[in-house]
């Protein structure tokens, strides 16, 4: 996967290379239809400013790592753009409408915490709400169980987990409940995936693997991906741009431009070393 | 005495009946009361239905639409709260405590005003499934019917805003309104619980068979059929013994809440041995432990 970087998503316009930090202009006007649009968006939560005037374009089919030290708003991004937190300003677009609980068209997989109730239950159940949670009725006459059966298990087999798919949730490691949350996220067939910090419980092969997994999603069926991480390295040889959140503002570019010290020592509004060393990035100098 | 001499007696049939009909709505709640971790709530309202009861008693009515209109409005204040009543524990608990000290003022007014009024106050408290009346059966007749009913209805999405409310909520859950709608389910079975089992032990029919049936299958149609199962078998099997068991006379409540405390203890044991997880996936090849983890 070394040698993915794709041609067909050079960056929108190719910015200008100093200034990746949001501004006027910086966005060219993309070939097709934006998926998510943000324009002066900012969000206050319980008195504090959380996302301050962030203003991006991302493009059908981009692969974008969203990074950012704790607190930074990475997770309110998430919720703002599948309408479970009101901007207190600006304009955001999905797909060019409002943002709106209950969009098909987006898939989310929440970071990881323990689903008290999700003990008892199997990981085909779990896996199931992504297909019909969200209908009324006990869905024991609609769902014609062998189709829906079929779909639950090709789920669970893109995220390598069809062995756990009869076991008790409660059986299962942080990193198996995260691929059930990803399979999860799958089932809908989604056009925009929103992941929070899906490698967080992994370890090395499964993060290798599911990488791999969604590059592969946003590859071959054009699916556009805002994968939260706290570590950009092992996402570099697939993702397309970065957008680097701190201080409530944002950044967006190819990793080379944004993650650099001019651009995020601007960001932080502190002196920031960006290192490399032993082929991977190191950010200095600040508490992340 | 036989079972057949046994049902001739109205007063048995009633029981039976409403005693049936609280075991399955009891079961179908407290299956999801089991999985939102809402026993506390559970608690709560049956506290505040006791003063209702008690309240009601004193005014001279039955006691039972006492108990009803106010857990009602107790569920419908709890569920508004919304998710702020998480780690609210304390304040409901000082409203509790404030309404059962109501509560046990009106009894204690009720039962001063005549002898046999005391009894009424315990049978509220440890339940009265002897003095059952018909009308009582028609009403938990009713109140089961609708809690199925309006489980079967909501039986997808409320399960999935008990799982992951999170994920729910962002595929348009209406999680909040769910949350309001299943704390009025809960309190009609819980009141109609009252009936048979008493304030004290509605745990026994709540809590214990869908505790002990999510022990046994983690699929959620199973665990309901069980849970409904085992509280129909606790119920009937409490009451058979009651009636017809050795020697004396045993309060049904107590032959109940014992048969249900048995299921749970057992379902508990049987989940322990089968604890050992089975063989899993074949392992992942090793993989050379690169040192990452690095910020950017």
């Amino acid at each position: 996967m070394s040698t993915q970087h794709d041609q067909r998503l050079a960056p929108p316009g190719a910015a200008p290379q100093a200034s990746a930090l949001r501004g006027p202009g910086q966005e060219a006007p993309p070939i097709t239809e934006p998926v998510i649009e943000l324009e002066g968006v900012s969000v206050c939560l319980g008195g504090r400013t959380i996302l301050q005037e962030v203003t991006f374009t991302i493009n059908p089919g981009e692969f974008i790592a969203v990074l950012g030290p704790n607190g930074a708003g990475k997770s309110t991004l998430l919720k703002v753009l599948l309408g479970l937190i009101r901007p207190s300003a600006g304009t955001v677009r999905i797909f060019g409408q409002a943002p709106r609980r209950g969009n098909r068209l987006i898939g989310y997989a929440p970071q990881h915490r323990t689903l008290e109730g999700a003990l008892s239950l199997r990981a085909r159940d779990l896996v199931g709400f992504g297909l019909d949670g969200h209908r009324w009725g006990p869905g024991w006459f609609v769902s014609g169980g062998r189709q829906r059966r079929a779909i639950i298990e090709e789920a669970l087999a893109e995220v390598d987990a069809l062995a756990l798919a009869d076991m008790p949730v409660a059986h299962l490691s942080g990193g198996e409940q995260q691929r059930l949350l990803i399979a999860q996220a799958l089932l809908s067939q989604p056009r925009l995936l929103l992941l929070d910090e899906p490698l967080s419980n992994l370890d090395i092969s499964h993060e290798q693997e599911i990488i791999a997994l969604i590059a592969r999603l946003c590859r071959t069926h054009g699916m556009t991906v805002l994968l939260v991480s706290h570590d950009v390295n092992p996402l570099l040889p697939v993702i397309d741009r970065v957008l680097y959140l701190a201080r409530g503002h944002a950044a967006i570019g190819k990793p080379e431009q944004v993650i650099t010290s001019a651009t995020l020592s601007a960001l932080y509004g502190a002196p920031v070393e960006v290192v490399e060393a032993l082929g991977r990035l190191f950010v200095v100098g600040v508490d992340i | 005495m036989n079972i057949g001499t046994l049902w001739q007696h109205e007063f048995i049939q009633n029981a039976f009946l409403a005693g049936g009909c609280v075991a399955i709505a009891a079961a179908l709640v407290g299956y999801f009361v089991v999985l939102r971790a809402q026993t506390f709530a559970g608690e709560a309202l049956t506290d505040i239905g006791f003063t209702g009861a008690t309240g009601a008693a004193l005014l001279g009515l039955s006691p039972l639409p006492g108990m009803l209109v106010l857990s009602l409005l107790a569920a419908c204040t709890i569920g508004l709260l919304g998710e702020r009543l998480r780690g609210r524990d304390i304040e409901i608990g000082m409203v509790l405590s404030f309404a059962l000290g109501l509560g046990v003022l009106f009894l204690s007014l009720y039962a001063a005003s005549s002898a046999s009024h005391a009894s009424a106050g315990i049978g509220i408290l440890f339940g009265s499934i002897l003095s059952v009346s018909r009308g009582d059966v028609w009403l938990s007749l009713a109140c089961a019917l609708g809690c199925s009913l309006a489980l079967l209805i909501l039986y997808r999405p409320l399960l999935f805003a008990s799982i992951d409310p999170e994920v729910a909520a962002a595929r348009g859950v209406p999680v909040r309104l769910l949350s309001v709608i299943f704390l009025l389910l809960l309190a009609l079975a819980t009141a109609i619980s009252v009936l048979v089992i008493g304030v004290l032990l509605v745990f026994a029919l709540l809590v214990a068979p869908a505790a002990a049936a999510a022990r046994l299958s983690p699929s959620p149609a199973r665990a309901l059929l069980l849970a409904v199962l085992l509280g129909l078998g606790s119920t009937w099997g409490g009451l058979l013994i009651a009636f017809l068991g050795p020697g004396q006379h045993l309060p049904a409540s107590f032959c109940i809440a014992t048969l249900a405390t048995l299921c749970y203890a057992a379902a508990t044991l049987s989940a322990h041995w089968r604890q050992r997880r089975p063989p899993q996936v074949p392992a992942q090849p090793a993989h050379p432990c690169k040192g990452r983890r690095t910020a950017a």
